[in-house]
Order: C-alpha cells, then sequence, then structure tokens
C-alpha cells in the first residue's frame, strides 16, 4: 500500500527517472489494507479495495515479482537476493509493512490464532464463520481489534473482546467516548471485557478457548490477536542496517544507508512508529521527491482516528490530555447518546475527541490543522459551523432522553410515561401527579424529576423548584441521580457521567465518594469499587489524624474481649512506638498516632492474633455496643451481649450512607444507652423492643419506636431491614435519624415491619451484598502486592547521599 | 539546570491517585490524572499540613484530605476562596517512567 503510493507519487514528478522491478510476498498487487474490515464484514469486496491492478503496473511499466519474497540484501554488491535470482539496484525502498503483534502466552501458535493485517488473515476468518454457532476471541480493543468484532459479529459469529485496559481505544478516546462505543457494541450483541489479563490459549490441536488470569474461559473457535503491530524488519536487521523498533530512518525517509530507503509501518521515524495511513501518504510523497534528489522533509502529522464500523461514529485526533495552560469544553447530549469535547490551548484547539455525531469532525480538524485562533467564536464552538449563534444547552435534556418505561417512583412503581399521560389528562403540579398517580407520595425522593418531567411535557407553563445538586458538575440532585442509576441500569462511573450530563470529564471531591457509594450499594455484584473515588480514611483503612499519622482500631465483637486479644494489643502497641491507646466509647481500644507505611504490618500482626479491621473510620457498620444481659448481671432480660455479636457479625463490613452504630441493652435500665444510636435495641422479658433514627452527635435525638420482636430472630431481621432500605433510599451522608425525619417513620415502618414480604427481600438484597463486602479490608490490604503498590513511598530519596 | 532522576514507572501510581517520594525537605506528592497526565508538588498543605497525596484528584486538581482545600496541580494555586499556594516541581513521563527535577530541592537544601 505504501509502495503503491509512493510509486505514484514517484510516476507523477518523472516518469521516466528509475526503472522500477516491484517485489512482494504476497500474490497480489496494492490493495488499501486499512479496508481490510469492510472486506470482513462483507461491506466491501475485494476488487473495490485494490488500489493498484496489474494493468496499473503494465501501464507504468513496472517489473512485478508478486508471490516473490525477497531474501537477503547485499550492499555491498548493491544486490537483492530473491527466490528467482539476484536483482541490482541503485536504490532500494523497503515498504515491509507489519506483522500482529503475538501476545507472549502459552498458546499463542496454536492453529486457529491468528493475526489481522492481510487478506489471508480475512479468508481464514472468512471460513471461520462459516460454521454456525462459530465463536471468536479477540485479543485488543483497540482500533483494529474492534473493526475485526463489529465485523465477525455481523458475520453471524459469536464475539467476545478482552481489552488488556481500562476502557476500549484508550490511546484514541477518554473514558467517556469508551464508554459509549462498548455499549454500542454490547447493544450488537458482542461480550466486551476489560481490564482482561489473557493467561494462556487452551486447545490441542486447534485453538478451543482462552483463559483468563481470574480463572474465566471464553470459548473460541478463533482468537484474533489485534493487540498491536509489529514492524516487519527482519530483512533490514539481516543487512546491518540500524533498526530499534522499526527501521531507522531520517527525515527523508533515508536509512542509515543512503542508497536505501524506507517507509510504512516497518520504518521507525524520531521514535515513532506509524499504523495509521496519514502518515505513510505523507511518507510516500517525501521518499519520492528523494528519490528525484529534491529536498524535502517528514513532519509527523496530526493523526486522526476514524472507527470504520458501520453506524458507529467516532472521530479522535490530536492531544487528549489536560495539560499546563489547556482547557477543555465538554458537550454531552444523553438522549442521542453524543460525547464531544474539545482540547484547547491559547485560544487554539489541540485535540478533539468526539461520539455519536462526528458530522463537524472535519471542520474542528481543519481548525486544528491550521492552527486557527477560535477566540471570537468560542462560546459556541462546540456546536460545530452550523450552530454559531446557536441556543444553549438545555438542561432538561436528560430527563427528556429517559424512555417511557423508565422507572420515575421506586416506591410505587411509576413510570415516566404514566407520569406523563397524567399530565396530558390535566394533572400539572407536583400535588396533582402525587394525587393521581401516587408518584413521589411515598418517600419523596423523586420529587425533583417528577418536577423535571412536568417541565419537559409543560414547557414554559412549569418553573421547577430550584433543588440543591450534588455539586457543581452536575445540575442532578442525589435522589434524581439514584433513581437514574437504578432505572438505566447504569453500573459505571463514566456511564453515570455521561447519561446524566456531568459537566466535568471526571467529577470532583463531593459527587464521586457519592457516586461510587450509590453504585456499590446498587449493583453489589457487578461494579467495582474505586479506591481513588473515596475520601482518605476509608481507601486507607484508618483514620487520618490531624498531624498525618493513623489510629488503628481492631474489632472487638459486642465490646467484648480476651486476654490472647489485649496481649497481641499491647504487644502492637509496643512494637509500633503507638504514643497513645485509648478505650473508645463504642467498646473498643484505639491506637493512636501508627505511621501509614506501619498500617499494613501492623494489621498482620492483629490478624495474627484473630482480629480484624473494627471500620472505625468508615462510612459503614461501626460498633454493636452491648451490656452483660442475663450472662452476668441480675437485672437482664434477654442475652443481650449474645445478640449483639450476632449482629455485628451480620452487619460488619457493610457500606451505609453514613456511619451506623448500634447498640443491645439487656433491660430498661439500658446500660448500652441504646436509645440514642441508628438501631437501639432493648430487651425486656416478653422480647425485644427495636427503635431507630436516635443520634448523639452534633444533634442529641432520643430512638423512636419501630416494633416489637417476640423472638431474636426477628429483632435480627428488623434491624437488617431497617439499615437495607437506609442504603437503598438515603442520601450520602445522611445519618439514619435525617434520612427518617424526610421520608417519615411511617414509610419505614410499611416497609420494614407491616410488609413481610418487602422485608424479607431487603434482608435478602442486604446478604447479597454482604457476599461481597462481608471480609476484612486488613488482611486483604496487608499483602506484599499492596505492601508495594500502595502503603510504601514511591521513593526514598533522603537515602542518597547528600552532596 | 535541571536534574533529573528516574523515580518509578507510571503503573505504580492508581489513576486519580497519588504516591509520595521522600526527600530531605519532606514529601513531594507525584500525582497521575485520569488522562495520565503527571504533576509533582509538595504533599504538605500549607493550612494544617494535610496529606496531599492522601487526597481525592479530579481533572488537574486534588482536594486536601483534612479541609478540602483545593489546589491546582499545574500551578500549586488554591482554588476558591482559600488562599495558599504550594511548591510545583519539574516532571515528566518518558517511555513509561516518571523523572522527577530534584535540582529545585537541592538548590533549596543549600539555601
Amino acid at each position: 500500500m505504501a509502495s503503491g503510493r509512493m510509486l505514484e507519487d514517484l510516476f507523477d514528478i518523472n516518469r521516466d527517472a528509475f526503472d522500477v522491478t516491484l517485489f512482494g510476498a504476497e500474490p497480489h498487487g496494492n490493495y488499501n489494507r486499512i479496508m481490510l474490515s469492510p472486506v470482513l464484514a462483507g461491506d466491501k469486496t475485494f476488487d473495490e479495495i485494490v488500489t493498484h491492478d496489474v494493468d496499473w503496473y503494465r501501464e507504468h511499466g513496472v517489473n512485478c515479482r508478486f508471490g516473490e519474497s525477497v531474501v537477503k540484501i547485499d550492499r555491498k554488491k548493491k544486490q537483492v537476493i530473491s527466490e528467482g535470482g539476484m536483482t541490482h539496484y541503485d536504490k532500494l525502498v523497503i515498504a515491509t509493512g507489519s506483522a500482529s503483534f503475538m501476545i507472549p502466552v502459552p498458546g499463542n501458535d496454536l492453529p486457529g490464532v491468528i493475526g489481522f493485517r492481510d487478506l489471508n488473515d480475512v479468508h481464514k476468518m472468512f471460513a471461520a464463520s462459516d460454521k454456525p454457532n462459530s465463536k471468536a476471541v479477540i485479543i485488543g480493543g483497540g482500533l483494529l481489534g474492534l473493526e475485526a468484532a463489529a465485523a465477525l459479529n455481523a458475520q453471524g459469529m459469536k464475539v467476545t473482546v478482552l481489552h488488556l485496559m481500562g476502557h476500549l481505544m484508550e490511546r484514541q478516546l477518554d473514558p467517556a467516548a469508551g464508554y459509549l462505543l462498548q455499549k454500542e457494541l454490547e447493544r450488537r450483541g458482542i461480550n466486551v471485557v476489560c481490564k482482561a489479563h489473557t493467561k494462556a490459549i487452551l486447545g490441542h490441536e486447534h485453538v478451543d478457548a482462552v483463559l483468563m488470569e481470574n480463572g474465566t474461559t471464553h470459548g473460541a473457535d478463533i482468537v484474533v490477536m489485534a493487540a498491536g503491530i509489529r514492524p516487519e524488519t527482519r530483512i533490514a536487521t539481516e543487512a546491518a542496517l540500524r533498526v530499534e523498533r522499526g527501521i531507522v530512518v531520517d527525515d527523508a525517509m533515508v536509512t542509515t544507508d543512503p542508497d536505501i530507503l524506507a517507509l510504512g509501518e516497518c520504518v521507525e521515524h524520531d521514535g515513532t512508529v506509524y499504523g495509521l495511513v496519514a502518515p505513510l501518504f505523507d511518507m510516500a510523497k517525501v521518499l519520492a521527491r528523494t528519490l528525484v534528489d529534491e529536498t524535502a522533509k517528514f513532519v509527523a502529522p496530526s493523526v486522526s482516528t476514524k472507527l470504520k464500523v458501520t453506524g458507529v461514529d467516532l472521530f479522535s485526533v490530536g492531544e487528549l490530555a489536560e495539560g499546563d495552560d489547556r482547557e477543555e469544553i465538554v458537550f454531552r447530549d444523553p438522549g442521542r447518546g453524543i460525547y464531544k469535547r474539545l482540547i484547547l490551548q491559547d485560544d487554539r484547539i489541540v485535540g478533539t475527541v468526539m461520539y455519536g455525531d462526528t458530522t463537524d469532525s472535519s471542520w474542528f480538524f481543519s481548525k486544528i490543522k491550521a492552527n486557527e485562533d477560535i477566540s471570537e467564536i468560542r462560546d459556541t464552538l462546540i456546536f460545530g459551523p452550523a450552530f454559531q449563534g446557536g441556543e444553549p444547552l438545555d438542561p432538561l435534556a436528560a430527563v427528556a432522553a429517559l424512555p417511557d418505561d423508565a422507572e420515575i417512583c421506586g416506591c410505587n412503581g411509576i413510570c415516566k410515561s404514566t407520569i406523563t399521560n397524567a399530565i396530558t389528562g390535566g394533572a400539572h403540579d407536583l400535588a396533582a401527579i402525587k394525587a393521581t398517580t401516587k408518584a413521589s407520595a411515598s418517600c419523596g425522593n423523586c420529587s425533583g424529576l417528577v418536577e423535571q418531567v412536568l417541565a419537559v411535557s409543560l414547557g414554559d407553563d412549569f418553573v421547577v423548584p430550584a433543588a440543591q445538586s450534588i455539586c457543581g458538575c452536575t445540575d442532578f440532585t442525589h435522589e434524581d441521580v439514584r433513581r437514574i442509576i437504578k432505572s438505566q441500569q447504569l453500573k459505571s462511573m463514566p456511564a453515570v457521567m455521561q447519561e446524566c450530563g456531568w459537566k466535568t470529564s471526571c467529577g470532583c471531591h463531593v459527587c464521586r465518594p457519592a457516586l461510587n457509594y450509590y453504585m456499590i450499594a446498587e449493583w453489589p455484584l457487578e461494579y467495582q469499587d474505586d479506591a481513588q473515588s473515596r475520601l482518605v480514611n476509608e481507601r486507607n483503612h484508618a483514620n487520618i489524624q490531624k498531624d498525618g499519622t493513623y489510629s488503628v482500631l481492631p474489632r472487638m465483637w459486642g465490646g467484648m474481649t480476651t486476654p490472647d486479644e489485649l496481649r497481641a494489643i499491647a504487644d502492637a502497641a509496643d512494637k509500633y512506638n503507638v504514643p497513645a491507646v485509648k478505650v473508645t466509647g463504642g467498646q473498643r481500644i484505639d491506637l493512636l498516632g501508627v505511621k501509614k507505611e506501619d498500617l499494613p504490618n501492623m494489621w498482620a500482626d492483629l490478624n495474627a492474633a484473630g482480629m480484624v479491621s473494627g471500620h472505625a473510620y468508615a462510612k459503614g457498620l461501626r460498633t454493636v455496643k452491648t451490656c452483660v444481659g442475663t450472662d452476668f448481671c441480675r437485672f437482664g432480660t434477654q442475652d443481650s451481649t449474645g445478640l449483639g455479636i450476632k449482629l455485628e457479625k451480620m452487619l460488619w463490613g457493610s457500606w451505609t450512607p453514613h456511619k451506623v452504630k448500634l447498640a443491645v441493652s439487656g433491660c430498661p435500665r439500658n446500660c448500652a444507652e441504646a436509645t440514642c444510636k441508628d438501631v437501639g435495641i432493648i430487651c425486656v422479658d416478653s422480647g425485644f423492643e427495636v427503635s431507630v433514627a436516635g443520634a448523639a452527635g452534633m444533634e442529641l435525638k432520643e430512638t423512636q419506636p419501630l416494633a416489637k420482636a417476640a423472638t431474636e430472630e426477628e429483632a435480627i431481621e428488623l434491624t437488617i431491614a431497617f439499615v437495607q432500605l437506609y442504603r437503598e433510599h438515603a442520601r450520602y451522608l445522611d445519618r439514619p435519624h435525617r434520612w427518617v425525619a424526610k421520608v417519615g417513620l411511617d414509610w419505614v415502618i410499611a416497609r420494614v415491619v407491616d410488609d413481610i414480604v418487602e422485608r424479607a427481600a431487603l434482608c435478602e438484597r442486604f446478604e447479597i451484598s454482604q457476599s461481597v463486602y462481608r471480609n476484612d479490608p486488613w488482611a486483604e490490604q496487608s499483602t506484599p502486592e499492596f505492601e508495594q503498590r500502595k502503603w510504601s513511598p514511591l521513593a526514598d530519596l533522603t537515602l542518597e547521599a547528600a552532596e | 539546570m535541571s536534574n533529573w532522576i528516574d523515580i518509578a514507572s507510571l503503573d505504580d501510581i492508581p489513576r486519580r491517585g497519588a504516591r509520595v517520594v521522600k526527600t530531605h525537605l519532606g514529601c513531594v506528592a507525584i500525582f497521575r490524572t485520569h488522562d495520565n497526565q503527571v504533576f509533582a508538588i509538595d504533599d504538605t498543605c500549607p493550612h494544617k499540613k494535610g496529606p496531599l497525596s492522601e487526597g481525592i484528584v479530579h481533572g488537574t486538581a486534588v482536594t486536601c484530605p483534612l479541609h478540602n482545600w483545593v489546589f491546582d496541580l499545574k500551578t500549586g494555586m488554591t482554588q476558591g476562596n482559600d488562599k495558599g499556594s504550594v511548591a510545583t516541581f519539574g516532571v515528566r513521563v518518558e517511555d513509561g517512567r516518571i523523572l522527577l527535577d530534584v535540582s529545585r530541592s537541592a538548590s533549596r537544601l543549600v539555601a
């Protein structure tokens, strides 16, 4: 392909300068390699992508030696040696291209493992896709891999894409555009796995599966390697030309031998190897002029990328990173799945990524190439050439985009169309909607969304009362975002930010911890906790103190301990020179003033003595305080200690909107001070009085009675159901008493106490979440891997001798 | 005169995260943003000495974990109403390795 283009350029300048002989290993002439994907997809035939056929070469007097490989270059005699003998040259041009990079795992040489570089590969893929129900695994979610995936999917294969990085096409796209692309491919039935580490390719005679590091396997009739290219440089290396990653050429495309030139994917220019077509064409132009002794210089161009998948509009060019003096303009239209981002520097566009609507891409690209000053049109720039002076963005677009069956009110199961129908029927304010549909008539959390549906439907006739948005990154409230996460099944942070029209590319310190919690609560099995969106205490599993040291506090189940545990705590305090040891209000022992790098070692010591994290730092279950109950106390009516321990063992490790503290007292004398806790249980002769929503912090609140339980099991169920309801509905950083004040205790009682089915469902959902989260973070994070990647300094320059 | 020292691999720092480098003048925090830019600033918040490397990283800013002062990683300046700044250090990435310019900290040591 590169050679064909170069010959065109050469003949344009001087038809008779050279007698040309063309060698090629493939049995046909030049074809447009970047159009192999449309051939594979069936959108084009091979003949349509041929750029130079036999007739063209004959017309131009080129002696074609197709199907004949050059095996050696003899630089002294200026000859190339091929299967057909020796051929003399005055100037030699190497354009050997590249081969697919085969990732170094066992089984990568099995039959059925193929690259995606030439027509032969395409034929192999066609053959595989002919079989019914055949499966393909594509390794690499870059440009080429995704084109292959879409094409094979269109041919009817079951396709899985394995991508090592966190989002698709990470070199060209940012996470938001990567999310939209993944969503589209999944909609087509392609299985996309990011952060996928391939361990081995399995099979005996032929490939039949791919094994991942985490133990999962993906069945495969073929495996397509699309994880990068390897410049084809063997012939140059053997001829002792300088070769790094590719054959090294100077600005004039000349190698270290003045009579040997090179171009295309096999070369390296200024440290860069190119796999895209535009630079190859530039190289061809330069090389042709060098051959006829004209001066020409190859300059690395701005390279734009367009994914050749039918129905996917995606464009990326230039610099996508934020940087010194760079600013960004972001446009999102959740309804139409559009994302555009411009990166500006010194009033000029230096890069752009667009998804969903790329009609303006060439306009932006031309402004990048022309280095045009855009300060005059900056305010409307993002809307493209047609909209200079256009209307500002509609903040209600995201709500307008919600489908008719999107559930708006979770309590009463009311979807958007029910509300819009009621509006058409004459309900024109929130109270009327409540009365006619019951939407937002229960907990009221969705009232903001209902108002926005009213605004979308009624236009200027309805003024949305100002509601507090989460932060400056969004116009939505906490409650709105939670409902959209649920109804739109959003399972990643880029997904939420896109569908809710976030105004920043990655949120801020206010919204990110809240979103992280909402995702954990909604999708405990699917969502991966994001440590970088957690505040310091939860990220480091210890409480930071004002001097930057931390406190370590092991769990004491129900406030009970043993001499062995106390010895281990004392040993740890000695060993790590802990400056202060404090008995806390939660019936445990706090070790204060621990250095960050000592944390994992101290945890390992405490783990060895059978202790786990007390989560004293968490927006999660803290403590279950108890009195000694019937075991020792002459007034005790029930085993309050035993119940407290059972509750703590059920609830520990769970994440909640804010911290949760429990207490169980063995009699109404209430020695465990249960009546100022989030959940307090008082044992009486006839059972257990469960009360909720107390507080003893900035506000002092006595608990309110939830229900009376006859048995210990029922008391536990009521407690768990209450905590789960709180987890599912409360705003991040609202303690239970503030949440109950908003939704009303009656609403809580109706679900937790009166509705036995709902109570059981709440307990079941809590248990599903706990199957992931009921574990000890100390044990996990005191491993050598965490020691190396998290706890120790990146480098210690104080160890080097001072000059 | 710049004095570049190879500190670590880019992958040793999580995206939207930070790690510290200990120097004779205290810790320097090396940040990696969501789009793989790297910045180096003094780890100590001028307000109440909070460790900035433990803050939440968003865009090219970090929020101090103690009292939510927000610093621009590019300039070391605070944003919003809080007034203050921290020192910035030269840092760059080459072939996946992080290089830190230690000349500034060295000259301050002499001074």
